[in-house]
C-alpha cells in the first residue's frame, strides 16, 4: 500500500478532512461514514416535530376511528381453521336409510379396536383394549372393537398422527380447543366422551377469512 | 379586580362550598381514570375495562377498595414519617389548587350571592404555581424517604423537570394576565368576553399546555415515573393507600391543569356567539372545556413516546422558554402601544 493510499480520495460531502490520522495506521475499510441528515435549525426543527407530533396524532386517532379488533373470549370464540386439529372425536356410522349394507351399518361405532393409532403416537396417550364382537352385543362394523378407548388430553400433543394412522377414519382431529380443567383424571377422555358430540361448537373460519 | 368579587360570602357558605369542591373533585378523579382506561384502549385498536359494571365503570371503585385493602409497608431504609407524609402533601396541593377553578360566575342562590368557585383569590395564578411547586415537596419527599435509587433518581428528575417547566409556564400566563389587567381568574375570565385568549395568546396557550404535561408528569415528560428504566419512579416503594394517594394526587393534577386552560384561555363558563345561558348551565360548559382538555392530556399520552432526559432538559430551556419569554415580551409592547 503505497503512502498515497492512506490520504482519503477528496469525495465531495464524506467530510475526509476531519478524520482522524494515526501515523503508521491506515483506518482503510473499517472506517464508515455516518449520513446524517442536515441539521434542520430551529425553525425548520421545530416546525418538523410539530408536524410529525400531529401525524402521530392523525394515526392514533384513526385507531379510534377503525375499532377495536379485540375478540372477547370467553363470550366471543376465535373462528379455526377447518384443518384445526383440536380434541379427538370418535365416530360411528351415520343413519344413511333405506335397504342395503350400508344402512346396516348405521350406528356402529367405526373404530374396530385394530390399535394402530395407539401404535402412530408419538406421546403415547392412547390406550385401547380390543374386544370380540358377539351377534347379542354387537357394536362395531368389523371383527372386534374397542372396549376401552382413552385417550389421555395432558399428554396429548395434537400432531394428528392418530388420525392418519387410522384405516377406517373412526378417529379425527376435531375444532374443540377449551380443554383446561382443575384435574389431571379430567382429561383422560373415554370413549363415551369421545364419541359425543360437543356441547359447544367451536366456530369455523369461513373460507378466505 | 377586586370590584368583581365585591361581597363577602357567609361562614357557612364557605364551608359548604369546600366540601361540594372536595366531593366533586373526588367524583371527577374517578371518572377521569375509566375515561382515560377507555380512551387508551381505544387509541390501541382495544376495549379497555368492560368487565367491572356496566361498560367497565365500576372499574375504578375495584381498583380503588383494592388498594386500600391492601397491607401498609415500607421499605427498612425508609423514612417512616416522611415516607408517610410525602402523599399527604401531593394530595393535599392537588385539591388546594382546585379549589380557585371558577366553575361559574357569581349566581344568585335563594337570595344569596355564591361564587361558583372555591375561592377567587386575588393573586390566581400564583396561587396554582405556589401550590404546583410545594406539590413537588410530596414527590420529592416521597422519592428521598424511600431509601430506594429508582425512586431518588424519580424525584431528582422531577425536582429538575420542575425547575425547567415551571418558569416557562408561569411566563406564559404573563401575556394573558397582562392583557386582562388582573390576577383574579373570574376577572380573566371576564375579560374575555369578546374573544377568547388562546386566540390572541396562541404561543402562551402551546406553551402552557406543554408545561402543562410537564408539571402533572404525564407522558411524553413522566420521567419521575419512567416505568421502563426506574420501575415506578418516585412511587416505586408505595403501596395500597399512600399509592392511591399519589394516583390521586396525579390525575386532580391533571384536571386542576386542565381547569386553569379553560379558565385562562379557553374562556371558562362562557360560550361563544355571544350566547348567554342561564346561570346553572356555567358548570356544565366548564367541565365540557375540561373535557376536552383532558381528552388532548389523555391523547398525547396515546400518541408521544417519552422524551430522554436531555431532550426534556434542552426542549424545557431552549424551546419554550424563549418562546415564553417572546410571547411576554411582544404582549407587553402591544399591550402598552394599544391602552396608551
Amino acid at each position: 500500500m503505497s503512502p498515497d493510499e492512506n490520504t482519503p480520495a477528496e469525495t465531495p460531502g464524506t467530510g475526509a478532512t476531519a478524520r482522524l490520522k494515526v501515523e503508521g495506521w491506515s483506518p482503510g475499510e473499517d472506517v464508515i461514514e455516518v449520513q446524517r441528515s442536515p441539521d434542520p435549525g430551529a425553525a425548520r426543527g421545530t416546525w418538523r416535530a410539530f408536524r410529525e407530533t400531529a401525524r402521530g396524532l392523525k394515526t392514533t386517532l384513526a385507531r379510534v376511528v377503525e375499532g377495536t379488533s379485540t375478540i372477547q373470549y370467553p363470550e366471543e370464540k376465535v373462528p379455526v381453521y377447518p384443518r384445526f386439529r383440536g380434541r379427538h372425536k370418535l365416530h360411528r356410522f351415520e343413519d344413511v336409510g333405506g335397504e342395503g349394507p350400508d344402512s346396516a351399518q348405521a350406528g356402529l361405532e367405526k373404530c374396530v379396536g385394530c390399535s394402530l393409532c395407539a401404535a402412530a403416537c408419538p406421546a403415547d396417550c392412547i390406550r385401547v383394549v380390543a374386544a370380540e364382537n358377539t351377534p347379542e352385543n354387537r357394536v362395531s362394523a368389523g371383527e372386534r372393537y374397542a372396549a376401552v378407548y382413552e385417550i389421555n388430553l395432558s399428554r396429548c400433543i395434537f400432531c394428528g398422527y392418530c388420525e392418519v394412522a387410522c384405516p377406517f377414519d373412526a378417529i379425527t382431529m376435531g375444532h374443540d380447543y377449551e380443554l383446561s380443567d382443575y384435574d389431571r383424571s379430567d382429561l383422560i377422555f373415554t370413549k363415551e366422551m369421545l364419541l359425543a358430540e360437543p356441547l359447544e361448537r367451536t366456530p369455523l373460519r369461513s373460507e378466505g377469512e | 379586580m377586586i370590584a368583581l368579587v365585591g361581597y363577602y360570602e357567609p361562614w357557612w357558605i364557605q364551608i359548604i362550598k369546600g366540601i361540594v369542591i372536595f366531593a366533586v373533585g373526588l367524583q371527577l378523579v374517578p371518572v377521569v381514570l375509566i375515561v382515560e382506561r377507555k380512551l387508551l384502549g381505544r387509541f390501541q385498536g382495544r376495549y379497555g375495562p368492560n368487565r367491572v359494571g356496566p361498560y367497565g365503570a365500576m372499574q375504578p371503585l375495584a381498583d380503588i377498595l383494592k388498594l386500600l385493602t391492601k397491607e401498609q409497608f415500607r421499605p427498612t431504609t425508609s423514612v417512616g414519617f416522611l415516607f408517610a407524609l410525602a402523599p399527604i402533601i401531593s394530595i393535599l396541593t392537588a385539591v388546594a389548587a382546585f379549589a380557585i377553578i371558577p366553575f361559574g360566575d357569581t349566581q344568585d342562590i335563594f337570595g344569596t350571592k355564591v361564587g361558583l368557585y372555591g375561592v377567587d383569590v386575588s393573586i390566581g395564578p400564583l396561587y396554582v404555581f405556589a401550590f404546583a411547586a410545594i406539590a413537588f415537596y410530596g414527590i420529592m419527599l416521597g422519592g428521598w424517604s424511600s431509601g430506594s435509587k429508582y425512586s431518588f433518581l424519580g424525584a431528582m428528575r422531577g425536582a429538575a423537570q420542575l425547575i425547567s417547566y415551571e418558569v416557562s409556564q408561569g411566563l406564559a400566563l404573563v401575556g394573558v394576565i397582562m392583557t386582562a389587567q388582573t390576577l383574579s381568574l373570574t376577572g380573566i375570565v371576564h375579560a374575555q368576553a369578546g374573544m377568547w385568549y388562546f386566540v390572541p395568546q396562541f404561543f402562551g396557550f402551546l406553551v402552557f399546555l406543554v408545561a402543562g404535561f410537564a408539571e402533572t408528569n404525564r407522558a411524553p415528560f413522566d420521567l419521575t415515573e419512567a416505568d421502563a428504566e426506574l420501575v415506578g419512579g418516585y412511587n416505586t416503594e408505595f403501596g395500597g393507600g399512600r399509592f392511591a394517594s399519589y394516583y390521586f394526587a396525579e390525575y386532580l393534577n391533571v384536571l386542576v391543569v386542565a381547569g386553569i386552560t379553560t379558565t385562562v384561555f379557553l374562556g371558562g363558563w362562557l360560550l361563544p356567539f355571544g350566547i348567554h345561558p342561564p346561570g346553572w348551565v356555567d358548570p356544565i360548559v366548564v367541565l365540557f372545556k375540561m373535557s376536552l382538555v383532558t381528552f388532548l392530556f389523555i391523547w398525547i399520552r396515546a400518541t408521544l413516546p417519552r422524551l430522554r432526559y436531555d431532550q426534556l432538559m434542552s426542549f424545557g430551556w431552549k424551546v419554550l422558554l424563549p418562546l415564553a419569554t417572546l410571547n411576554t415580551l411582544v404582549t407587553a409592547i402591544l399591550v402598552v402601544t394599544t391602552h396608551s
